[in-house]
């Protein structure tokens, strides 16, 4: 290996590297299952939004693709999800979970050839048409399933054979943690090899990109498939923890708040959608209870004034923040193991 | 069959008064406004008031209609959008859908959620019968206004100076500027007009096409589709499109009803597939 190549490789394994903030969310995550078990329903529709946004960070974070149509996939594996639970054809949750992503996934591999095509405004038409066109489909096919009353009847088995679904949401709630982080994982992988570097080439100059050598179609095919399953998967945990799935899981409600949730956390850099779904929902579920009916209306002037305050100054807002955080957590750290190295430790993303 | 045809074209004019104000503003400052049903909204509900509350005459209701909503317009442009032109395409949609969300909850706090009507003179409740084709009389009204917006639309566009301006700006709007054209102020009055004629179409479709808060929701995918499908380099195609989308939308739900909107969506996505930058573009893409 020549120095230079090394050089790389080392200086992409230091920016892999896990960091202190990253091991105490996670850790934050999973003590939630012990700390809050009261709370476990809506922290269950937290991790499923989460794993929702997660997939929308990869296409729109990563490689620049707009898209106002994830529910497409979502909702097609939902209904997938809950139609093979309901007729008894897969019963291991797991394998039906696996299996949904894989039915979004090649659905996301068939469109992905739409998106790749013309300007933002025709990706963003191609990709609501295609999941307005799925609605429709759903609706007129109401005899599979089940129309504007939802699929009825879904019942999931035990996970493994051995964790039943409780009605407080515990085993959900762990179920679809533990999805999530290995989604994660996975993602996290994804973005740091030179393939996900390649991903924000292509975001930074689809052009350039193409001239350097970079197979930009293939790339962008590729994430997109990938995103899909991880929204169809998002999907299929939504059916197996409520035991239910209906029309709005493909309206453009659902697409265009997902947007949203992740604008609030940040995109690009994978704990956007994570931190964005859990503000989101604790905020839906406060303003809710103080206006059930208008509660579309917040939501909106948040949207306007996102925007009007701008997106990059948030960033460095959550930048500045992170950082501050990073510092305490490795001081901490730092002063808990040997006090005369204190603030040796470099803080990496 | 040829009242189909008939319904479906009063259907697509009405959709090309509502739209072109969008396929102006998307062609001129490339800024995606998924607002512009709020703003159809805001005519329709501005008619109700005045015909059915207070009491003016419908002939004099739509033009206030209009012009409440051009004023409306040109504050929203003046106050909010101005900030969010050079932005990126994904705050754009981000703010105008966030514009979205909060007019339809505003409208159903102040108005209520359920469906208005507007009370139509019996003058043009009925039908003419044509050669044996039953042609609603308010349907031809909206043909009839619809065409003649269309031809000064038209006629502004291409001969009057103000319409080469416009026409300058779209075309290349850093050359327009250096050739001393305000672009800014040409743009705002734009906008201010094509928000207008959308109240004009809300108030004018009110009838036909339902007037609810969810109105900007529901027919932002139509707008949207006229533009995209139409092109944003005139506005001979966006009409074609509407008139297209109109017909084609009314067949569709009258042979294969049950289908719903699913024949226009595919119809859509194979045009963008085939034409990305829409039916009518002109060959250089920008």
């Amino acid at each position: 290996m020549t120095p230079l190549a090394a050089s790389v490789a080392q200086s992409l394994k230091r920016r892999a590297r896990w960091s202190v903030l990253e091991i105490a969310f996670w850790v934050a995550a999973f003590a939630s299952i012990w700390l809050l078990p009261q709370k476990h329903l809506i922290l269950t529709e937290t991790a499923i939004l989460a794993l929702f946004a997660l997939s929308l960070d990869l296409i729109l974070g990563y490689a620049g693709i707009i898209s106002l149509g994830q529910a497409a996939f979502f909702g097609t594996a939902g209904y997938f999800a809950g139609l093979v639970a309901k007729y008894g054809l897969i019963n291991d949750p797991v394998l039906a979970l696996v299996c949904s992503g894989l039915v979004a996934a090649a659905l996301g591999f068939v469109t992905s050839f739409l998106v790749l095509r013309g300007s933002d405004l025709t990706r963003l038409m191609v990709t609501l048409g295609v999941s307005l066109m799925l609605g429709e489909l759903a609706n007129r096919y109401s005899d599979i399933t089940g129309g504007a009353d939802g699929l009825q009847g879904v019942t999931v088995a035990p996970i493994l054979g051995l964790f039943a679904f409780d009605m407080f949401g515990h085993t959900g709630y762990v179920y679809c943690l533990s999805v999530l982080f290995v989604c994660f994982l996975v993602a996290r992988r994804l973005v740091y090899s030179p393939f996900g570097l390649s991903l924000r080439a292509i975001k930074g100059n689809a052009l350039r990109s193409g001239a350097i050598g970079i197979p930009v179609n293939a790339r962008l095919v590729a994430i997109y498939t990938l995103s899909a399953g991880f929204a169809g998967m998002a999907g299929a945990l939504l059916t197996q923890t409520t035991a239910f799935c209906s029309l709005d899981v493909l309206s453009l409600q659902r697409s265009a708040d997902l947007l949203l949730v992740l604008i609030i956390g940040g995109t690009g850099y994978l704990y956007g959608g994570l931190i964005g779904a859990v503000i989101y929902k604790f905020m839906q579920d406060w303003i809710a209870t103080l206006t059930p009916q208008y509660w579309q209306f917040w939501i909106g002037l948040l949207l306007v004034v996102i925007v009007l305050v701008g997106r990059d100054r948030m960033a460095a807002w959550h930048e500045a923040a992170r950082a501050a955080l990073a510092r305490f957590f490795t001081r901490a750290l730092a002063w808990r193991r040997r006090p005369a190295l204190g603030g040796a430790a470099p803080d990496g993303r | 069959m040829l009242t189909i045809l008939f319904d479906g074209t009063a259907y697509g004019m009405l959709l090309f008064v509502l739209a072109c104000g969008l396929s102006v503003t998307l062609g001129l400052m490339n800024f995606i406004n998924l607002a512009h049903g709020a703003f159809a909204m805001a005519g329709g509900y501005c008619t109700v008031v005045l015909v059915n509350r207070i009491g003016v005459p419908f002939a004099l209701g739509l033009p206030l209609a209009f012009l409440a909503t051009a004023l409306l317009g040109g504050l929203c442009e003046r106050t909010l959008y101005v900030h969010v032109y050079a932005r990126s395409h994904l705050d754009q949609v981000l703010f105008t859908i966030g514009l979205v969300f909060m007019s339809v909850a505003a409208t159903d706090y102040v108005m209520g959620s359920s469906q208005q009507f507007v009370r139509i003179p019996d003058a043009l409740q009925g039908q003419f019968n044509v050669f044996g084709i039953g042609m609603g009389k308010y349907r031809l009204l909206i043909i009839v206004v619809c065409g003649v917006l269309t031809l000064a639309l038209q006629l502004i566009l291409t001969k009057t100076r103000f319409g080469s301006r416009l026409r300058a700006a779209v075309d290349d709007q850093r050359v327009a500027r250096g050739l001393g054209i305000n672009v800014g102020a040409v743009f705002g009055i734009t906008f201010a007009f094509g928000s207008g004629l959308a109240g004009l179409g809300g108030a004018l479709g009110a009838e036909i096409l339902g007037l609810d808060p969810t109105f900007p929701l529901k027919y932002m995918i139509y707008f949207l589709i006229v533009v995209t499908v139409g092109g944003t380099s005139g506005i001979i195609g966006p009409f074609l499109a509407s008139l297209l989308l109109g017909i084609g939308d009314v067949a569709g739900k009258y042979y294969v009803p049950t289908l719903g909107a699913f024949v226009i969506y595919a119809i859509m996505i194979a045009v963008l597939i085939v034409r990305p930058h829409g039916l009518f573009a002109r060959g250089t893409a920008r």
